[in-house]
């Protein structure tokens, strides 16, 4: 079965893309990321801030089993066309890793599907591979970090 | 197989890092590296066994000695990640398909 989620990250480049395709009305997936309340929702993020204009932006704050903030990203919106495009900056708070630029395009395929696509630029080629090493589903815990350095000198 | 959960499974136990971290530097008797835990030898034992079966380490003989070794081409898939944050988005956009479908036919209700 062809994956709905894809993502092209070519080797020793700055940047990926994220292609998604939905069972969705384009429209209904732009919603998804400009209505706050449905934002909070499929991201599982509290929802502080959600400009969604030129020269606006977003502040959003995640919570940790035991109610405290356990993560905090915020960013800029450069523009928005509705049902077409955002372009924006995207920064984790209190993390090494730098800002990064993403360009969102939603694409209607047909009147009830559609593509989103993600370009994301890091700072640097570097930048990304960290980023692609954070334990996203793993939930493994620091200590494999050492190990990570490890990795890098075999490499 | 799905050789990549495997070694993630394998990575995720602290004894087993911990043995990795010994046998990156060097090759290393099983008996050399018990000798750097509390554990009970036959648990370290278990811990080699996984990790040779994940082909995270690597087996020589040595004498009558079987020296292990870090293997450096599973080690590599360990820093592919991109899977994960394949399967991070994915889930992400799986959720909002399914809120986006729930809110379409209140909609239209």
């Amino acid at each position: 079965m062809e994956l709905k989620t894809k993502i092209t990250a070519e080797d020793g480049r700055q940047d990926l893309t994220i292609t998604r395709e939905f069972d969705l009305p384009v429209e209904l997936v732009y919603k998804a990321y400009v209505e706050p309340e449905i934002v909070a929702q499929w991201m599982g993020t509290k929802v502080l801030k959600l400009e969604n204009k030129k020269h606006g932006g977003f502040e959003f704050e995640t919570y940790g089993p035991n109610g405290q903030v356990a993560f905090r990203a915020n960013g800029a919106i450069h523009d928005i066309v509705p049902n077409k495009s955002i372009t924006r900056t995207f920064e984790m708070e209190n993390t090494p890793f730098p800002i990064q630029l993403e360009y969102l395009s939603f694409e209607a395929l047909t009147p009830e599907t559609s593509k989103l696509s993600i370009h994301i630029v890091y700072k640097s080629a570097a930048d990304r591979e960290r980023l692609l090493q954070l334990p996203f589903a793993q939930g493994l815990n620091m200590a494999h970090n050492r190990l990570q350095d490890i990795v890098q000198k075999l490499k | 197989m799905n050789l990549r959960r495997d070694v993630f499974q394998a990575i995720a136990d602290p004894t087993r890092r911990a043995i990795l971290l010994l046998v990156a530097s060097q090759a290393m008797s099983a008996g050399a590296i018990a000798a750097n835990f509390d554990t009970a030898r036959p648990t370290i034992s278990k811990h080699l066994q996984i990790l040779t079966e994940c082909e995270l380490v690597g087996q020589t003989q040595q004498g009558r000695e079987v020296y292990y070794h870090i293997n450096a081409t599973s080690m590599k898939q360990v820093a592919d990640f991109i899977e994960p944050f394949r399967k991070m988005w994915d889930d992400r956009f799986n959720k909002l398909e399914s809120i986006m479908k729930a809110y379409q036919t209140k909609n239209d209700a």
